[in-house]
């Protein structure tokens, strides 16, 4: 018999999406992943002046405004023909960093940890659905400490932030040509103090919990495995390459297809729009792409299109960057850490590929970029310039390509009369929660509940798991359902 | 379903500094509520709506540090008085539907004593189709929730310039049709009291401040609350009267590009048309704000932001 889940809505996510999944003996043998709120930014971009957007965009998100603030800046920078200086790269690299921090720690604490275990016995904390909590009172207890622990820590990561940003969340100081903060020797000093609390609490706390979650739930480690195709535009500039795509990255662009990595041409990027509620034409390169609303569109079930390259579902995100530099060796201390962790909980690296693989990927990161970010801030140069004077033309297009915490983000602009004439961003949850393509092929979320073994439909918890380890930027929904009988719903979780 | 018991007495007393459960108590809904009759502790259900927001205001609230994040929904936030979260779609245990019973469930039993917090403006545009959270047979819509818990709370925060005025979700052309609350309440006839906390994201001290300014005291009056529906106290006086960059203009040194001193006004700033406290109170706890960043004030608190401020950058 085959049923229908929804999860409705699920919680413990940024933003609106519903999870829809067809059981059959107690399987997961189709997947429909649904954004539920429509935003029109592209539409809210067009006509502003093009400087704007580095504002406008940063309002996708406030978990993550900074890498849509850098994103549109790289764009604005592409078409204004401008390079920021050292101390500009520089520093929209430190804010980035820190972002990544905060949002790492705050997803693995605040949101997905509440899956593994149970947390005091008032709200927020309770109602709570029931699921197979395993970890033993001692842990139970200690991870609860940490989960109050860990909203004071990401909070000094915002601070860290906020010392180049003005403020968080929503930065004030970027620009097109670079960064409007002019450094001091405080901005210095008080980061690298911030940053060493961040590290103690990464290596001494995040890792160990994660390590522990990843021990008692081993089996997370071969469940959503999800599409098998990873992408990365990269992370943190390190020269200042007019061409984005040629530009040296301590992430690089890549992506993985079949375990090989190969390099990425943003020319086979394009958007389906077949089960998405647009009217807008299917397959499109985001540079043409445009977004004209249907909610009533016949078939359509999500707010997200479809982000596909060269025809194939691609996954974004830590475990894309770290699956990246591993297979590449493009710093030895990644592959070492990887190494060492993979033995701590004795699994292979393809088990990375899983539920506990993404969190275990998420905290490893967040160590490496703290240790990065580190060395950056000695990098900043008190009494240079932080940007370059830009001049806004009466045409022009531009790209910008970076790895938000969750993974590739491209933003396009075209300008006309000084004005926006066009805007589009693919987000990373586009790529991990997109709905299928025009081909029927399902998107990396999709993809990752196929197939899964649902203990107990009145309790589909597994589900709940999955979704949540791609961190998507989105609120969920599981129905119930008889197929082939008016749609019968057990509201359930 | 059953929702097992699952804490200690001496873990509690750690959590609700000074307010214990008694261990072993089976939990339903709200334990903490029903035990707060016994104890003459208040408590203040909270029911936090995030409906077309970036969710940039809670996170902005989470980083709230005296009160700590954990002393606002775990303690007693003044001695006497708890807030009990018992929605909120970011940061609850429960998901799916238990998550919204929660909601309903509150709304019921506590009616008109409950807070209502809307994050985020709400979308109306064919019924609100736009933005949805959960379905019964159908998708419910943000406005929907507006319509069934608005009336009955005791108050209205909105929380955030999406969910005074808009803000940016209702920016031209405004495709979802989005509106703030107030503009929602008068469309529907809605007339419960509510405060606008703008700002994008709002700030977590002008947040804690509304809410302990209700517990201790009440609604506020309204010589206490200006125009445009916010507290004087925190939104009371102009951005560029309490500027650092006051010498800089009174001596006519203005900043032609990003990255030099000088007054912001040229670049754009709309530090004149902006009332906010940002200029002493400071941001992400006191480490910086947008001007000492070398960037204008975008005037993120106005009912006008983003339109009537744009072009952002340029001079009004
Ligand atoms: S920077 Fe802005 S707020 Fe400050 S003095 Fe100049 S115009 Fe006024
Ligand atoms: S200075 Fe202006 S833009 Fe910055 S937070 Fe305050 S009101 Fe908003």
């Amino acid at each position: 018999m085959k049923t229908i889940i929804k999860i409705d809505p699920m919680t413990r996510i940024e933003g609106h999406l519903d999870i829809e999944a067809v059981i059959d003996n107690k399987k997961v043998v189709e997947a429909k992943s649904k954004g539920t709120l429509y935003r029109g930014f592209e539409q809210i971009l067009t006509g502003r002046n093009p400087i704007d957007a580095v504002q406008i965009t940063q309002r996708f998100c406030g978990v993550c405004p900074t890498p849509h603030a850098i994103a549109s800046s790289q764009a604005l920078d592409n078409a204004f023909g401008v390079m920021p200086p050292d101390n500009g790269r520089i520093i929209r690299n430190i804010m980035q960093g820190s972002n990544y921090i905060q949002s790492h720690i705050l997803h693995f604490y605040h949101l997905a940890s509440l899956d593994y275990y149970r947390g005091p016995d008032i709200p927020p904390f309770v109602p709570r659905y029931e699921a197979d909590y395993r970890v033993p009172e001692t842990v139970r207890e200690k991870l609860v400490e940490h989960y109050i622990e860990a909203y004071q820590i990401r909070l000094k990561a915002h601070e860290l932030c906020a010392i180049w940003s003005g403020k968080m969340p929503h930065m004030a100081s970027i620009t097109p040509g670079g960064v409007t903060i002019i450094p001091r020797i405080d901005n210095i000093t008080t980061s690298l103090w911030r940053l060493k609390e961040l590290t103690d609490f990464i290596d001494n706390v995040y890792i160990p919990d994660v390590i522990t979650v990843g021990q008692i739930y081993r089996d997370y480690f071969q469940i959503g495995k999800g599409c098998g195709n990873y992408l990365s535009f990269g992370l943190f500039d390190l020269d200042s390459e007019p061409e984005v795509t040629k530009r040296k990255r301590f992430f690089q662009m890549a992506r993985m297809s079949k375990e090989k990595v190969y390099p990425v041409d943003v020319n086979q990027i394009a958007e389906d729009v077949k089960y998405s509620w647009y009217d807008s034409s299917s397959h499109k390169h985001p540079r043409q792409g445009d977004t004209t609303p249907n909610p009533d569109k016949p078939g359509a079930y999500s707010w997200l299109k479809a982000p596909r390259y060269n025809g194939e579902s691609y996954e974004v995100g830590p475990l894309a960057r770290l699956k990246i530099a591993y297979e590449t060796r493009s710093n030895p201390k990644i592959n070492q850490l990887i190494d060492e962790t993979l033995n701590k909980l004795q699994v292979g690296s393809d088990e990375l590929c899983s539920v506990m693989g993404r969190h275990i990927a998420r905290a490893l990161e967040c160590k490496v970029v703290a240790d990065e970010i580190t060395g950056m801030i000695m990098q900043v140069k008190l009494e240079e310039p932080v940007c370059v004077p830009h001049q806004i033309p009466d045409s022009g297009e531009g790209m910008g390509l970076w790895d938000a915490a969750r993974g590739a983000l491209g933003h396009w602009i075209e300008i006309q009369n000084q004005k926006i004439a066009r805007y589009q961003a693919i987000v990373p949850t586009t790529w991990n929660a997109s709905p299928k393509d025009d081909k029927g092929q399902a998107g990396p979320i999709e993809e990752a509940l196929i197939g899964t073994v649902i203990d107990d439909t009145n309790n589909p918890f597994e589900l709940a798991r999955i979704v949540r380890s791609f961190d998507p930027c989105l609120a969920c929904a599981v129905h119930l359902a008889e197929i082939g009988k008016s749609e019968k719903t057990f509201r359930v979780i | 379903m059953s929702l097992k018991k699952s804490i200690s007495r001496r873990e509690f007393m750690r959590w609700a500094a000074g307010v214990p459960l008694a261990a072993g108590m089976s939990v339903h809904f709200f334990p903490r509520l029903a035990q707060a009759l016994e104890e003459a502790v208040k408590e203040y259900p909270l029911i936090w709506m995030q409906n077309s927001t970036c969710s940039g205001c809670s996170v902005s609230v989470i980083n709230t540090i005296h009160p700590s994040i954990k002393n606002v929904i775990l303690e007693q936030v003044l001695p006497g008085h708890q807030l009990i979260l018992s929605y909120h779609g970011t940061l609850m245990a429960a998901t799916g539907s238990m998550s919204l019973d929660a909601a309903r469930e509150t709304a019921r039993k506590y009616q008109g004593k409950y807070v209502l917090i809307i994050e985020g403006a709400i979308p109306t545009k064919q019924e609100g189709i736009y933005g949805y959270i959960g379905e019964e047979e159908k998708p419910i819509t943000m406005l929907q929730w507006v319509k069934r818990l608005a009336p009955n709370a005791m108050a209205v925060l909105a929380v955030g310039t999406c969910a005074a005025y808009g803000g940016v979700s209702a920016a031209d052309p405004n495709p979802s049709g989005s509106m703030g609350a107030q503009e929602v309440f008068q469309m529907l006839n809605i007339n419960t009291p509510h405060i606008n906390i703008p700002g994008c994201p709002c700030h977590p001290d002008w947040f804690i401040g509304t809410v302990a300014k209700i517990l201790l005291y009440g609604m506020p009056k309204e010589k206490e609350l200006d125009q445009y529906g916010r507290m004087k106290l925190f939104y009371g006086r102009s951005i560029h009267n309490r500027c650092m960059n006051r010498d800089y203009m009174d001596e006519g040194i203005f900043a032609e590009n990003f990255g030099e001193e000088g007054c912001l006004l040229e670049l754009g700033c709309k530090g004149p048309f902006t009332s906010a406290d940002c200029p002493v109170r400071l941001w992400n706890g006191g480490v910086n704000w947008c001007i000492a960043a070398g960037s204008p004030c975008i005037g993120c608190t106005e009912k006008g932001f983003p339109d009537q401020h744009s072009p952002i950058y340029q001079r009004r």
